[in-house]
């Protein structure tokens, strides 16, 4: 399945965040939404989800999804999202209750969610007892676990520490080396974008607009921690955006 | 930094962490109670306070014995159980549904609420001549006055712990597709349920000290009756044994909450 942005437009009241967005995400493809603070990144990724209607325009699916796709609009959450009061295994099988997948049916698809995410040792505990890279990988085993045919994630990894970041980015390319998976990344950290997007989409400031699509034709699994032609793409994506960041920062300072 | 580390000359930073952090101290709490006592039975026996103005805890000791012997506690005890446990049920499981429908519904939000901050402040004993006509001078009334007066501090606490539930928890069961009512199972209930517990703390509070207004009327057993009797016979001690009886039907209430607490909100950090 696909999907395709149709000239969206979006106003809160009359703070126009988003003009005139249009876009496709290819089945297959981790799309990178890259823009500066404000630019509506998060209400862009809120209107692909469902959880938000647009002023105009309109988000399109492309397709059937999967047969076997619980949940084919999935969302990773920044902050996590998990419920404190249910253990790990408990917050993925949440999700599964509500599709009457009981027993030894929602057993086998935590079981291996769990082995894919690094985290059988953990079944029973509770959130509180879990490190933030570990929470963030619960929330991943758990969008696993509906079998999304897009994954909607929102700066998934900004909450974690450098280190952490890294290995969940090593873990992130090795899930979709095996399955290959439709994501749309919104972040702030350029590295990120340039290790995990197929094509990295930058926005400009508020009112966000689509300013420059990059294509990353290198495989993921070739990417590594630091490499030269990264950089330059990162590079570039910083020029492109430093003016914009500036300016949005410079019209805060405004308000 | 190779060489020794050599106590220098200077003043250690001052450690201005620790409290704010609840410790268990088991200890204080009885000590408190028994500094008490041990001051009050001394003070009426040595005379410097008067026998009409506190009654010595001893002789009050004695009645309580006396209830105990001849059977009257648990005569008295047993309609005051009954009742508190009743009216409070009746109205703490009322006031937990209507506060989640309030929590939940902006329209019955806005009808109800003004309606709750309208019923609060009256004091439901002023309305018990009323209950006894609705519901009759037996148990009926007596129900009705706990109910009420637990009513209305569950449905505030419990609202007010709807509102506190972290939207984007909410907004999570929505993204995965969850139904309306596994949200609220699910999401909202466990998520109110720390506000609604100190909620309940209150409401049975409340519940107690209604029980003996309900027992003004009517009421032959109690402990209500049995505290109204003696204060009108101006008897202290049998007034301090009922008195008694209340904190610790008191304590027990809260103990029972703290160990649901402690069951059902371990997750907490
Ligand atoms: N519910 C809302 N009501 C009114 N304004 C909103 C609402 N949500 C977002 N905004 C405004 O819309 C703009 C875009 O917000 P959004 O959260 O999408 O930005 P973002 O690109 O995700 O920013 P960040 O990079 O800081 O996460 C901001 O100026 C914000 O103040
Ligand atoms: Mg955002």
């Amino acid at each position: 399945m696909d999907l395709q942005l149709d000239r969206i437009c979006h106003a809160y009241g009359d703070t126009e965040v988003l003009r005139d967005i249009s876009l496709e995400i290819p089945q297959g493809r981790i799309i990178c939404l890259v823009g500066p603070s404000g630019c509506g990144k998060s209400t862009l990724l809120r209107m692909i989800g469902g959880l938000e209607r647009p002023s105009a325009g309109r988000v399109l699916q492309v397709g059937e999804p999967p047969k076997d796709s619980l949940n084919p609009l999935t969302y990773v959450f920044q902050d996590f999202a998990l419920l404190p009061w249910r253990s790990v295994r408990g917050n993925i099988s949440l999700v599964l209750e509500d599709h009457g997948i009981k027993g030894a049916a929602a057993d086998q698809i935590i079981e291996d969610v769990l082995a894919r995410t690094k985290l059988s040792d953990f079944a029973k505990a509770l959130p509180k007892q879990l490190s933030g890279g570990m929470k963030q990988r619960v929330a991943i085993a758990r969008a696993l676990a509906v079998n999304p045919s897009v994954m909607l994630m929102d700066e998934p990894l900004s909450a974690l520490d450098s280190q952490t970041r890294e290995l969940l980015m090593d873990d992130l390319v090795a899930l979709w080396t095996r399955q290959p998976f439709t994501a749309v990344y919104v972040t702030h950290n350029l590295a990120e974008a340039v290790r995990l997007g197929h094509a990295i989409v930058v926005l400009s400031r508020r009112p966000g607009e689509i300013r420059e699509v990059v294509e990353i034709d290198k495989p993921l699994a070739e990417r590594g921690y630091g490499d030269r032609d990264l950089e330059e793409v990162q590079k570039h994506l910083w020029t492109l955006m430093r003016d914009e960041a500036r300016a949005a920062d410079e019209e805060l300072l405004d308000v | 930094m190779s060489e020794q580390m050599k106590p220098q000359s200077g003043i250690e930073v001052r450690f201005r962490g620790g409290g704010f952090a609840p410790k268990s101290r088991r200890w204080v709490g009885p000590l408190v109670f028994v500094v008490l006592i041990a001051l009050m039975e001394w003070g009426t026996r040595s005379g410097w306070i008067s026998a009409l103005t506190l009654p010595r805890p001893s002789d009050v000791l004695a009645t309580f014995q006396d209830l105990w012997s001849t059977g009257m506690l648990f005569k008295h005890l047993a309609p005051s159980l009954t009742r508190l446990a009743v009216g409070a049920a009746i109205g703490a499981s009322v006031g937990v549904s209507v506060g989640i429908l309030i929590g939940l519904s902006s329209y019955i939000r806005a009808g109800l609420v003004p309606l709750v901050a309208a019923i609060f402040p009256i004091p439901k004993i002023a309305l018990l001549p009323l209950f006894v006509i609705w519901f009759g001078i037996d148990e009926g009334s007596k129900y009705a006055l706990i109910a009420f007066g637990t009513f209305t501090p569950t449905v505030v606490a419990t609202y007010g712990a709807v509102d506190n539930v972290d939207r984007s928890l909410i907004r999570m069961g929505q993204s995965f597709g969850l139904s309306w009512q596994s949200i609220v199972r699910k999401i909202v209930l466990p998520g109110a349920m720390p506000g609604i517990l100190s909620g309940l703390r209150i409401s049975l509070a409340i519940a107690i000290i209604l029980l003996v207004a309900a027992e003004m009327l009517g009421a032959e057993y109690g402990i209500g009756a049995y505290i109204l009797e003696a204060g009108s016979l101006y008897d202290l001690e049998r007034l301090f044994a009922g008195v008694v009886i209340l904190s610790l039907l008191g304590v027990v209430v809260s103990t029972v909450i703290g160990w649901i607490e402690r069951r059902l909100l371990g997750w907490r950090i």
